[in-house]
This record gives C-alpha cells, sequence and structure tokens, in this order.
C-alpha cells in the first residue's frame, strides 16, 4: 500500500507541472466573461436571448392566452386584447409567437448542442489519432460536408412525414455536424504538438482521457462559437421545414405559423401580422445567435476586435498596473 | 495535377455516397414508407408506374437488397431515373430539364453577384479598419444573415409586390407571353427575377462580406504587405495584389460549397415567389410524393454542387502554388 502510494509521487510529479491547463481554464472563463461585458454585441444578443428563454421557461406570464384554442373571430386585426390579432383559425397570433419560443429554443439547443458535440468527438479524434483513423475521419466528414444540406433535409423529412420536435433535432444532428468537426479537427492539429500533451502520454493516460480532458478544455471558445452558430442554423432550417408544411402541423412553433400564414395567404389577403410576427420572432432569435457568435469570434482571434473596443480593455488593463 | 487527381477521387466518392444515401433512405424509414406508398398506389396506377415505384422502393420485387441496389446504381449510371408519377409518363430526366434553367439564371447569378459585392465590401471595410464601412457594415450584415430567406422574400413580395405594385412576385414569366426571343419575352423573364434576386442577394451577401474582411484582416498584418508598403507601392495595388490575393483563396473553396446552402435557400425562395425552378419543383415533388422525381432532383442538386466545388478545387490549384507543391 505505501509502496504503491510512494511510487504514486513520482509519475504525480509531471502532473502537477502538465496541469497548466487546470490552473489555465479558470484564468481562461475570466477573460472571455470579461471580454464578453466589453462587447456591445455580446451585449444585445445574451440580452435577446434572456429574453426568448425567459419566453420559453413561463410563457404563461405573458400571454393569457391558450395558443391552439381557436376562441376568437376570425384574421382579427391588432388590438388590446390580441396584441397581434388572430389567426384564420381564430387563435391569438401574440399566445403562439410566445409559446412557440419553447419548440424553436428546443430544437436549437438540441441540435445544437449534439451536433456540436458530435463535431468535437469527430474532429479532435482525428487530429489526435492522426493516420489512418485522420484519414478515414476527414473523409467521411468532407463527404457528408458536401452533400446539400437543405435538400437533404427535405428528403429526409419527406419520407419521415410530419416531423415533431424529436424527430427534427435527430436529423439536424445527424446532418449538420459536419463543418464544425472540420473546423475542431484544424485547431487540434495546431494543439497536437504541444508539451503539456507529451506529458500526458509519457503518464500513460488512454487516448479518450487526453482528448476529453487535455485537448477539448482548451478549444472552449471555439467550441462555444461553433454552438452558437449550429444552434442559428438550426432555428433557420427547422423554421424552414416547418413553413414549408414538413414540420408537425398542430405544433405551436413559428415556422408552423408561418405555414398557416401561406395558406392562409395571409399578405395576399392583408393579414400580414400572420406574417410577419413568427418570421420577425425567428430573425430576432438568429440575431441574438449571431451577435454572440461574431463577439466570440473576436474573442478568440483578437485581431478581429473593433479597433475602439480594444483601445478601451487595453486601458482597463493598465488600471491597476498604475494604482 | 496529382491534388486535381485526388479530387476527383473525392468526386466520386461524394456522388457514389449521395446515390447510396438515395437508395438506403426510403428503406431504412421507421414505418416503412416503402410498404405504405406501394399500397397507397396500388390500384390507382397503371403497371408501368409501379414498376417504378418498385425499383426505388425495392418494395414488392421479391429481390435481395444488394442485388436491389445493384440494379438501382446500373439505373443512376445510364441516367434511368425512372418515370415521374407525377408528370406520368414524362421520364423524369426531361421534366427536371425544363426546370434547370431558371434555377441556374436565378440563383447562379444571384449568388456570383453576392460574391462579388460581398467580397469587395469585406476588402474595403479591412483596408479602412475602424472606418465608417468597418463600424456600420459587419454588425448589420451579423444580423441581415441571421433572417430567414424566405420570410425576405415574403416581406418584399409584400412591400414591392402587392403594396407598391412595382414588380412582379409570382412565377418566372407572365402567362400571356409566349416563350420566344423577344425583347418583351427577356424583359418580362428579368422583371420576375428580380424580386427574388434581391431577396437572395441581402441574405447572402453578409457571409462573403464578413469572412473576406476576417482573412484580410489577418493577411494585412503580414511581413509581405508591410514589405510592399514600405517599399512605396500604391495603396490600391497593396491593397489588391497583394493582400486581397492571397486572402480570397480560402473564400474560392467556401463560395462553391456555399452553392449547396445557395441552391437550398434558393428552394425556399422559388417556393415563395412560384418561381419555376429545380426548388419549386422538388418540394412540388415533395407534396405530391412523386418519389421518382424527388430523388432525380436531390442527386441533380448534389452533382452541381460537386461540380462547383471540382471547378473551385481547379481554380485554387492553379491559383495557390502552395497546394501544388505540397502533392
Amino acid at each position: 500500500m505505501t509502496t504503491l502510494s510512494a511510487g504514486g509521487t513520482t509519475p504525480h510529479a509531471p502532473r502537477g507541472s502538465a496541469g497548466g491547463t487546470p490552473p489555465h481554464t479558470p484564468r481562461g472563463f475570466g477573460r472571455m466573461g470579461r471580454a464578453l461585458a466589453d462587447s456591445r454585441k455580446a451585449t444585445l444578443g445574451a440580452i435577446l436571448l434572456a429574453v426568448f428563454i425567459v419566453f420559453a421557461l413561463f410563457p404563461g406570464l405573458f400571454a393569457h392566452d391558450s395558443p391552439t384554442a381557436e376562441a376568437y373571430d376570425r384574421n382579427l386585426g391588432p388590438s388590446g386584447a390580441h396584441l397581434f390579432g388572430t389567426t384564420g383559425l381564430g387563435q391569438d397570433i401574440f399566445a403562439q409567437a410566445i409559446y412557440g419560443t419553447r419548440e424553436v429554443l428546443e430544437i436549437a439547443f438540441g441540435a445544437g448542442l449534439a451536433s456540436t458535440l458530435i463535431a468535437a468527438v469527430i474532429g479532435v479524434a482525428a487530429a489526435y489519432l492522426g493516420g489512418f483513423w485522420d484519414g478515414a475521419l476527414n473523409l467521411f466528414t468532407d463527404v457528408v460536408l458536401v452533400i446539400p444540406l437543405f435538400p437533404l433535409l427535405i428528403v429526409i423529412s419527406a419520407y419521415v412525414h410530419n416531423s415533431g420536435t424529436g424527430v427534427m433535432i435527430a436529423v439536424l444532428t445527424f446532418t449538420g455536424w459536419s463543418y464544425t468537426a472540420r473546423q475542431l479537427r484544424s485547431q487540434a492539429l495546431s494543439v497536437r504538438a504541444r508539451d503539456f500533451l507529451a506529458a500526458a502520454r509519457v503518464r500513460g493516460e488512454r487516448a479518450s482521457y487526453i482528448i476529453a480532458v487535455e485537448i477539448l478544455p482548451t478549444m472552449i471558445s471555439l467550441l462555444v462559437a461553433a454552438f452558437l452558430v449550429n444552434a442559428l442554423y438550426d432555428v433557420l432550417f427547422a423554421s424552414s421545414l416547418q413553413f414549408i408544411g414538413l414540420g408537425d402541423p398542430n405544433s405551436v412553433a413559428w415556422g408552423t405559423m408561418l405555414y398557416w400564414a401561406q395558406n392562409n395567404e395571409a399578405l395576399q389577403t392583408g393579414y400580414y401580422l400572420q406574417a410577419i410576427v413568427p418570421g420577425a420572432a425567428i430573425a430576432l432569435l438568429g440575431a441574438a445567435f449571431a451577435l454572440l457568435n461574431y463577439a466570440f469570434d473576436e474573442i478568440g482571434n483578437p485581431a478581429l476586435r473593433p479597433v475602439r473596443a480594444r483601445r478601451r480593455f487595453g486601458l482597463r488593463l493598465r488600471r491597476p498596473a498604475h494604482a | 495535377m496529382r491534388f486535381v487527381l485526388r479530387r476527383a477521387g473525392f468526386f466520386l466518392l461524394t456522388l457514389w455516397a449521395a446515390v447510396t444515401l438515395n437508395f438506403f433512405l426510403p428503406r431504412m424509414m421507421p414505418g416503412d414508407p416503402a410498404i405504405a406508398m406501394m399500397g397507397k398506389f396500388r390500384g390507382k396506377v397503371s403497371g408501368q408506374e409501379l414498376k417504378t415505384l418498385e425499383t426505388i422502393f425495392g418494395a414488392g420485387s421479391g429481390e435481395s437488397l444488394p442485388s436491389q441496389y445493384v440494379h438501382y446504381l446500373g439505373d443512376i449510371c445510364t441516367g434511368n431515373f425512372g418515370t415521374s408519377l407525377f408528370y406520368f409518363p414524362t421520364p423524369v430526366g426531361t421534366v427536371v430539364g425544363g426546370a434547370i434553367w431558371w434555377t441556374m439564371g436565378l440563383v447562379g447569378i444571384t449568388t456570383i453577384l453576392a460574391f462579388v459585392l460581398g467580397t469587395g465590401v469585406g476588402i474595403l471595410a479591412a483596408w479602412r479598419r475602424g472606418g465608417v464601412l468597418d463600424g456600420i457594415a459587419p454588425p448589420l450584415l451579423v444580423i441581415t444573415s441571421a433572417i430567414p430567406y424566405f420570410w425576405v422574400g415574403m416581406m418584399f413580395i409584400l412591400i414591392f409586390g402587392l403594396k407598391l405594385q412595382w414588380l412582379p412576385w409570382s412565377g418566372g414569366f407572365d402567362i400571356s407571353d409566349t416563350p420566344a426571343w423577344t425583347a418583351s419575352y427577356i424583359g418580362d423573364v428579368f422583371e420576375h427575377a428580380v424580386l427574388p434576386a434581391l431577396a437572395l442577394l441581402i441574405t447572402t451577401i453578409g457571409t462573403w462580406t464578413l469572412t473576406m474582411r476576417n482573412n484580410m484582416v489577418s493577411t494585412l498584418a503580414e511581413d509581405y504587405v508591410r514589405m510592399a508598403r514600405a517599399k512605396g507601392l500604391r495603396p490600391h495595388r497593396v491593397m489588391l495584389n497583394y493582400a486581397a490575393r492571397n486572402a480570397i483563396l480560402p473564400n474560392l473553396t467556401g463560395f462553391a460549397m456555399s452553392l449547396g446552402f445557395v441552391v437550398g435557400g434558393a428552394i425556399l425562395i422559388e417556393y415563395v415567389f412560384n418561381y419555376p425552378g429545380v426548388g419549386y419543383m422538388l418540394l412540388q415533388a415533395v407534396e405530391n410524393e412523386d418519389y421518382p422525381l424527388m430523388q432525380a432532383l436531390f442527386l441533380l442538386i448534389t452533382v452541381a454542387v460537386l461540380v462547383a466545388i471540382l471547378l473551385a478545387d481547379i481554380a485554387t490549384a492553379i491559383f495557390d502554388p502552395r497546394t501544388r507543391s505540397s502533392r
């Protein structure tokens, strides 16, 4: 027992020094947080996203009508009782918009997280394992990457018929990981030769451990940026599929609202809000993801930061030094 | 040369993957859409149509899966995509041929325009770092790239088509016009293309500007650009011949790859504007459950994207000596 632990101390020593990563990560997070707070784009994006998350969690607080009840006169204009009017079936549009947030966010976070995770595993494994595995995984990624995504989504959805949230997430995940995988692979390739990985290999860690604990944490800002892009495209793709009637036509979702607006010929008949409200909601949520992603790109690559913001950032860093 | 050959191999591999996907997708689906579909069409359609369905789904033929697969591959290689169920008895190839030129014209020209304009704005924004353009364009374009294509199209229909009545918003040409090479017909086609093209342009231009600006920012920091400046070369020469020429290389492949995405986005633009292209036809095929036509269109779009990527690879090999030397 004692010999074991005594023998254990020696291999532990390099772990401490190679552990340049663990103390590194919290500092990285702190810097990331400060940079985020400094970016006006990130602030705007975060506020928008937070508002939508609150809508999705507590829709009843904001909308007092049921989103599905066909309780009112059809095609009413906007009024105090119905902020955005009613649909061709007599449902309250405001309530639909608020309640619809939930499904869109479920798809965005579900498919966005899942595809980013798959991409991270495949991309980093390819870069780290190298040789045959790199060749095979890379080829697979490239093939999936160039098969046109949206037509493929349409074909799959056509066979599935009226896909609900779960199927939608599965299909979007299955088709949407390749671009991120390629990006993460090249990042992982650049990390591969670093000393702390050599140290981990020398002390005999398994490849799966090195990938999950040593490599992935160095790519956090890239992973977050990738998730945000994936979430953005998942919102757009899911809404598009629902719009052309390949979603569940009875679901409460923004794309489905647009589908009914189109069926109802809302534009031609003058009931504009039926088409404007859900589309604007998609655009706002998309903008939230896009703004956050752009801000994260600037954090990952400081050269891209706006010139003025960088100056402000510099001043803030200097102040404690003078004090 | 070796680089191009390798890319050609990749082209064939991906094509095979797409064909295989087409074959296995309907067979993999839960609840077996093949059986359901066959049951639905049996009795309603002629024997030949039923045969078309059999080749696609393999249901009822009693053939084993591998031998079905070999048959299917053989059919595709000889250009036999079966018969369209909706436009029966026209072969799928003929049906598709009528739609493809509309899409090539609308989407092709718009994509090139978006690439050229977007890249130009990106170059200027990076060159005048911190200037007015650099302050306004990136954040604005971040937001426009997040708006759904089809919704922009709907808003254009509402504003310019229905309210202001400036431009037609449905179809590829006026029904009263007969297709011919006359000035009035060509003008009519052009008029009908303006709104869908603008909607596409607005939503796609942002990506080009942003990626080009970011590439350009990195390139401008390189030593050879500083060297060019130190030599006292004219600013626009440094900007275009030194910085932009290198910054554009990663975007060439991206440009080709995005064609897939643009064709995808254009599907909805064509749908919203009733534009008689490939995308509109694809959605009609889905709606009519015309599976032979749907499969052929999916393959056609894939091939179009692959050809574009191959061309971009060849272009990159010509413009970027590094790809040639590194095998």
